[in-house]
């Protein structure tokens, strides 16, 4: 890669050693890529998790006293003064979430805290070259938004946003961004656990590359379109996709394939998305011990549904409901009267923190249900059931999932 | 015994020098379903399910899974020091690229020729990245 002179000085670390390690770590990259260059990003969203790998790299770059030049947000890890309340956290798992805060602090990042960054604290525009990390995020910010990033992992995200640069591969080249894969939706998608489930078919099949999604027939809105982005990119590696007409960069499915002709399609039915629906149950029914929702965060308009679901209702006795989204949300949510209505039906709503966390481990041996299938796939608990908001909450409400 | 010896050029990823036992898996792998405290994998219908990959020279496609639990699943295998001692892959992608510069695991790909044919479990494996060179002994 050709490195300029300034990139040279912080390789050789000439501008501290924080700078250095995330400098090596985006050559690296760049090597492996054959980039040619570095290019500038306005900002980045690094996953951050709370484990001892995150923890590793981001107080090296915050002991070697590197900053952000570039706005960079963070992922869930988890509030632990919420959960030390809660739950039993073991000590040792406590302190690594907390070192992870107080580093990503240091370097200048925004404490967002949130896996949605990209609607409220940290959004970017089209053709903006950015560096997003996080399942929904990447293929969000590529097909949504239109503005480019690759599938980074969180310590890729955070050096770019760092040095405020990433190397020139990938995603950022226009020819990399065309479909590779046709999907004909037969398929009827009633709602966003349509899409859910659509995401998660798509990702399985597909694996690796960029569908172009055909027969849509209603318009999906942010939320479905989140659900689709976080399935396909956890069941599979989909940095991008496009629904022609929909999606920013294609208007027909002509253009979504840069003027190719599909090699390959796969079709879509009811009976795939049933299977899709079958093929996540670990658990068929009876007696349940927790609803989580908000894997992804929820947005205010599904903590609306939820509040809307609950009104003038009460949770069954042993049953314990969370709603886990970001602190910016939450206080919307409190605004709006959402709070105090799921808080009256016995529900929680906790911000700053996601399933995957270790703050959850009280489960462990539950049965739980939730609407999302990548809340059941990084499942810390004996057995989950996956359905749809509605079905979640009626559940809740009775005890039991029949 | 003979021994005779290969030598094959090859593209850095990640910088190092490490030789030992190759353990060949021709499927992806995800290093947070090993076991961190002993490097044995427990991936349950993994063509590596059982076998143990620490210290080993590991060749295989590519990594899989999310950023968060491949990163951490070789960080930890590194913290016990049981991560392998150089890995040999066909696809690169970012997340492993970043999981093995954590980890300072020398990483290579691109060997001029097909790597699951060139190296088989149980060959005795030199990876120096630096130079792009790969040397197999096999043991005959």
């Amino acid at each position: 890669m050709n490195l300029t002179r300034e990139e040279e000085r912080i390789l050789a670390g000439e501008l501290g050693e924080g700078t250095k390690v995330a400098m090596e770590l985006l050559v690296a990259i760049g090597d492996a890529f054959d980039a040619e260059k570095m290019i500038p990003i306005s900002r980045a969203h690094a996953a951050s998790s709370g484990q001892e790998g995150d923890m590793y790299f981001v107080e090296l770059l915050a002991k070697g006293g590197a900053k952000c030049r570039v706005p960079t947000s963070t992922n869930p890890v988890y509030d632990i003064e919420v959960f030390h309340k809660l739950f039993k956290i073991p000590k040792d798992e406590a302190a690594v979430a907390r070192r992870v805060m107080e580093a990503y602090k240091k370097v200048g990042a925004i404490l967002s805290w949130s896996c949605l960054p990209y609607l409220t604290e940290n959004i970017p525009l089209y053709g903006e070259t950015v560096a997003f990390s996080e399942s929904s995020a990447t293929p969000y910010v590529n097909s949504v938004i239109g503005a480019t990033t690759n599938r980074e992992a969180a310590q890729s995200a955070l050096a770019a946003g760092v040095i405020g640069k990433t190397p020139l591969y990938g995603l950022h080249i226009r020819e990399n961004r065309k479909g590779t894969v046709q999907i004909k939706v037969e398929a009827t998608l009633k709602d966003s656990f349509g899409y859910t489930l659509l995401g998660q078919f798509v990702g399985e099949r597909v694996g690796y590359g960029i569908p172009v999604l055909t027969g849509i027939k209603k318009r999906p809105s942010t939320e479905e379109l989140i659900n689709f982005c976080a399935m396909s990119n956890t069941s599979g590696a989909i940095s991008m996709f496009h629904i022609p007409g929909v999606t920013i960069e294609a208007t027909t499915v002509r253009e979504a394939f840069q003027g190719d002709i599909p090699k390959e399609s796969i079709t879509v039915t009811n009976a795939d998305l049933q299977r899709t629906c079958e093929k996540l149950q670990s658990a068929r029914g009876g007696k349940i011990d927790f609803v989580m929702l908000g894997c992804p965060h929820y947005t205010l308009k599904q903590i609306g549904q939820a509040a809307e679901l609950l009104e003038g209702k009460k949770i069954h006795k042993g049953v314990a409901f969370w709603i886990c989204t970001s602190a910016t949300t939450r206080k919307l949510a409190e605004r709006m009267g959402y709070v105090e209505t799921v808080e009256k039906a016995g529900g929680s709503i906790v911000v700053d923190t996601c399933i995957d966390e270790p703050c959850w481990t009280v489960y462990r041996d539950q049965v739980g249900m939730t609407d999302s299938p990548k809340c059941a796939y990084y499942r810390r608990f004996k057995d989950v059931i996956v359905a749809g908001l509605e079905e979640c909450v009626q559940a809740a409400v009775k005890g039991e999932y029949s | 015994m003979k021994n005779e010896e290969v030598k094959l050029r090859c593209h850095k990823i990640v910088g190092g020098v490490a030789e030992g036992e190759a353990l060949v898996s021709h499927e992806p792998i995800c290093f947070y379903l090993t076991d961190p405290k002993t490097g044995v994998v427990r991936e349950k219908n993994h063509e590596l399910a059982g076998k143990n990959l620490s210290n080993k020279v590991l060749v295989f496609p590519s990594g899989k899974a999310s950023s968060v639990v491949q990163i951490d699943g070789l960080f930890k295998l590194t913290m016990h020091n049981l991560a392998p001692k150089a890995m040999i892959v066909k696809d690169v992608e970012t997340v492993l690229i970043v999981s093995a510069v954590l980890a300072k695991v020398p990483l290579v790909d691109r060997l001029e020729v097909d790597p699951f044919e060139a190296i088989h479990t149980g060959d005795s494996v030199r990876v120096d990245a630096g130079k792009g060179i790969v040397i197999i002994r096999k043991h005959m």
